[in-house]
């Protein structure tokens, strides 16, 4: 392949074209529900998130939240985990659990046909309000958990994302990453106590799109949230102090260095954050057009993949530069990439670079909503962060609006030289 | 499985259902035109698909097909280097292509009003590339770049490629796609220009186009572009069938890891002829058996039952040009080893073989058959995938409605029959296992890159 997907997934969220109908309303459970109806095909997703994502870790059970996420359908109910795998499969629905930073739920995909729906929407309730957590899939998950922790520790790629968290994010949730010794500390009371704490109904965002009426919608999440947990008070995450500019070398016999720098920089919602997504395209966030592939790729031939985006979070999320080389000339590439930014962060998109990353953003909406299943991503995030719901509808306007100085003025204040923080795995 | 026909029926009803689309079109330089009109959203996938892969390579320029796919974006007569991707990027579109032993395929997704222009790109650069030293040189270095972060500092790549290479002695798909190093650092770029030259032909080329689209427009349009273009003699292709496997083969892996890694993989027929091949419809299923979704025997039983596995899999893929093969593979949980693991594998095919599979499994994988068909539904390039992967091994598109029907009418006595086949007492005469040996990092040697940094020669036009 000529270009790693992944990479550019990372290049987030753009738009849409106007005329998403998205609908919204309190659940009388107090969720909050986003819905758009659309009944081309018989289908149906679901997503239900809460703020319980890694970051609400306890201290010391770091790994807690992505294990409660993960055995949500290990025993529910009076059903257990096989009898649970068995039916979702005998309707062809799909279930899967999430963890991000800040958000943890799941998402159901399912035939949008009575019997198919309504069965997967029973199966999706259990799970979500009367999980079991049974103690031997705890001790199994464990297990697996930290046999990844311990295989993911020999992965430079793996390492330096890792160690990457931590540098910009010292004493932070957000840098923190499971360990061997948190997760082994895990017990089911946490589980359990996590679950009623966090996955309350009101702090539950439902999103549903598919083949449903609004009225099927409106009993559909009604039923959702009904029995879930009353919680406890909201957690409040810690505030997101800057770093100090500092280079992170890690040893590793791998034939690549791994390289990342960069530092905390955007929330979700900030208004910076067009300024900042119109101009990252041009730097290191539209592919061959942009100036980090141009430069580190294109005419030095340094990497295959190499890379920069902004990630907003509900606290400030990072911003970063990636690239893999081969050991001996990781100085070279970095210098380059390092040029590469403080060029940019000086004079900032030409009036070029600038109609062009509009013209994308703008032009590309139509691509980046042309599934139920991208929708689904725009209405949770729309959603969980609290964004507007005409997001989508303002999008080209906002994107439209940026000049060249506004973006200047955003990467200043945003990405400064002495919050940098570089991290390399496998240097020489 | 009167669930299964009342989907079924359902699934067949969707809107724009097979059977008035695709659109195909030849034109009269050989060259077929595919188009599925499917107007949800206002976006187009427009794919050339090349019916030249790595097998088609010869040894001492193996990854040439996929380093040729990379020089497809280096400009053409006409049209700059780098300056496709321009293009494509500010119409809002995105552009990727991708090499299997296979294919070569290259696509952009549009907003439709794009789409000529994409086919007049394409249909250019399929006849009047530009290949130029200084461009190859830089960007060969990327390709190696690009061989160290998927395989030399991937185990588990290592293994597949040991696997691959192990279990073929004759047959092309012993090389790996990317290409030997070594092979990468002595390529020139004479080299990528004769594949150009001998594969890169509108009369060995499919075009799909897939989205808001009228067929008899884009027909007219394909006229205009590739329609212009001379369709040219292609090279022969030998068969270069693999002689007959006389006993087990095994071969180890050592790099930098944590936990081990088993793949095992087993000679078996591919799909030939979809009206006749009942035993490439039971060998898919019994994958599907094995390892489709959480329900299914390897997770069940090696994953959560006897906790042996930290990870547990099957796979087999009928639809392809050369051989086929069935897969199981996996890692062991902490505390157990590869033999065990492998043991525990050979149990479950041994099981099938003597007990057969319940009417209730086979009901669950046809089920999720269905659904993935009406799932796919929501994505073009999924459905433009399926197109273009069936075509690439021979097929015409017209039968995969026929393939799923096949699939569907599976009986439990046809997996169980397979598996004695093909897994009983001598199956082991067929049979290729790789295993990984993790090596503590500590213990591992900085891998030099001193003789690729030697060859590699200075970038530059």
């Amino acid at each position: 392949m000529r270009l790693l997907i992944a990479a550019l997934a990372m290049a987030l969220s753009a738009a849409v074209q106007a005329g998403v109908k998205i609908e919204h309303w309190l659940a009388s459970s107090g969720a909050r529900v986003y819905f758009v109806e659309t009944h081309v095909l018989p289908i149906l997703d679901v997503e239900i998130d809460f703020p319980a994502g890694s970051a609400y870790d306890p201290a010391g059970k770091a790994g807690l939240a992505s294990l409660t996420a993960g055995l949500l359908d290990a025993g529910a109910g009076d059903l257990d985990e096989e009898t649970i795998s068995e039916r979702l499969a005998g309707i062809g629905a799909r279930m899967g659990g999430v963890t991000e930073g800040d958000r943890a739920g799941l998402t159901l995909r399912t035939l949008a046909y009575p019997r198919e729906r309504d069965e997967a929407l029973g199966l999706l309730k259990l799970v979500m309000t009367r999980p079991t957590f049974p103690d031997g899939a705890l001790a199994r998950e464990r297990a697996r958990g930290i046999a990844a922790i311990r295989e993911a520790d020999t992965r430079p790629d793996a390492i330096a994302a890792k160690r990457f968290a931590a540098a910009i994010y010292p004493g932070h949730p957000y840098g923190v990453s499971p360990a061997v010794d948190s997760v082994g500390s895990i017990k089911r009371d946490d589980l359990a106590a996590f679950h009623r704490n966090h996955y309350s109904a009101a702090r539950a965002v439902v999103s549903i799109i598919g083949d449903v009426t609004r009225a099927e919608a409106e009993a559909i999440a009604e039923s959702l949230t009904r029995d879930l947990p009353a919680g406890s008070p909201e957690t409040m995450l810690p505030p997101v102090s800057l770093p100090a500019a500092a280079t992170v070398k890690v040893a590793h016999p791998a034939s690549q260095s791994h390289v990342h720098f960069g530092l905390p920089a955007v929330r979700r919602g900030d208004p910076d954050y067009f300024p900042l997504l119109v101009g990252n395209y041009s730097l290191g966030g539209g592919g061959f057009v942009s100036r980090l592939m141009k430069e580190v790729r294109e005419k030095r031939g340094y990497a295959y993949s190499v890379y920069s985006y902004f990630a907003p979070r509900k606290l400030e999320g990072p911003f970063e530069i990636g690239l893999q080389t081969k050991r001996e000339q990781a100085a070279d590439a970095l210098k380059v990439a390092n040029e590469v930014l403080a060029g940019f962060m000086k004079d900032g998109p030409t009036d070029a670079e600038l109609a062009a990353a509009k013209k994308n953003l703008i032009d590309g909406m139509a691509l980046r909503i042309d599934s139920n299943a991208k929708l689904l991503g725009y209405l949770s995030t729309i959603g969980f962060f609290g964004l507007p719901l005409t997001y989508l509808d303002d999008f080209p306007a906002k994107v439209a609006a940026v000049t060249a100085k506004d973006v200047r003025e955003a990467f200043a204040r945003r990405v400064r030289a002495e919050n940098l923080v570089t991290v390399i795995v496998a240097g020489d | 499985m009167n669930m299964n026909k009342a989907l079924l029926l359902a699934a067949l009803l969707l809107p724009g259902s097979l059977l008035a689309n695709p659109h195909e079109k030849q034109l009269a330089n050989g060259m077929r035109v595919i188009v599925k009109e499917d107007r949800r959203a206002p976006t187009v996938v427009h794919m050339v698909w090349y019916r030249a892969g790595a097998m088609d390579e010869k040894d001492g320029t193996s990854g040439v097909a996929h380093v040729l796919e990379h020089m497809m974006f280096k400009g053409t007569e006409k049209v700059k280097a780098g300056e496709f991707n321009r293009i494509v990027a500010e119409a809002g579109g995105r552009d990727n292509a991708f090499t299997s032993q296979d294919y070569t395929a290259y696509f952009q997704i549009v907003p439709k009003a794009a789409l000529p222009r994409m086919m007049a790109l394409e249909a250019d650069r399929m006849a009047n590339l530009r290949l130029t030293s200084g461009e190859f040189a830089s960007e060969v270095k990327v390709v190696m770049e690009e061989r160290r972060m998927r395989t030399e500092d991937n185990p588990q790549s290592l293994v597949h490629e040991a696997l691959y290479a192990a279990a073929f002695r004759a047959h092309p798909y012993r090389r790996p796609i990317i290409g030997w190093m070594d092979d990468l650092e002595h390529m020139t770029w004479q080299d990528a220009r004769d594949w150009y030259r001998h594969w890169y032909a509108p009369n060995n080329a499919y075009l799909l186009v897939v989205g808001d689209v009228d067929h008899q427009q884009v027909f007219r349009e394909a006229e205009r572009t590739y329609g212009r273009l001379k369709a040219r003699p292609l090279p022969a292709r030998k068969p270069q069938n693999e002689p007959e496997q006389a006993g087990v083969k095994r071969v180890t892996v050592k790099a930098p890891a944590k936990l081990p890694y088993l793949a095992m993989a087993w000679k078996v027929p591919r799909l030939k002829d979809v009206d006749h091949d009942r035993e490439s419809f039971a060998l898919e299923v019994l994958a599907g058996v094995l390892d489709g979704g959480d329900a299914a025997r390897l997770p069940r039983n090696l994953v959560r039952g006897r906790k042996l596995a930290q990870s547990a899999g099957a796979g087999y893929d009928g639809t392809v040009r050369g051989e086929a093969l069935f897969t199981l593979s996996g890692q062991p949980a902490e505390g157990h080893g590869v033999a065990e693991l492998e043991t525990a594998l050979r149990e479950e095919l041994r099981r099938i073989r003597d007990e057969g599979v319940k009417e209730e499994e086979l009901a669950r994988i046809k089920t999720q058959i269905i659904a993935s068909q009406v799932y796919k539904r929501d994505s073009m390039m999924a459905q433009a995938m399926e197109i273009g992967h069936f075509e690439a091994s021979g097929f015409h598109w017209r039968d995969y409605d026929k393939l799923l029907e096949k699939l569907r009418s599976v009986t439990p006595e046809e997996v169980q029959a397979a598996a004695r086949k093909y897994f009983g007492d001598d199956s082991d005469d067929r049979l290729t296992v790789a295993v990984l040996d993790p090596l503590p990092i500590e213990q591992a040697k900085p891998k030099s890159n001193a003789k690729s940094a030697v060859a590699g020669r200075h970038a530059g036009h």
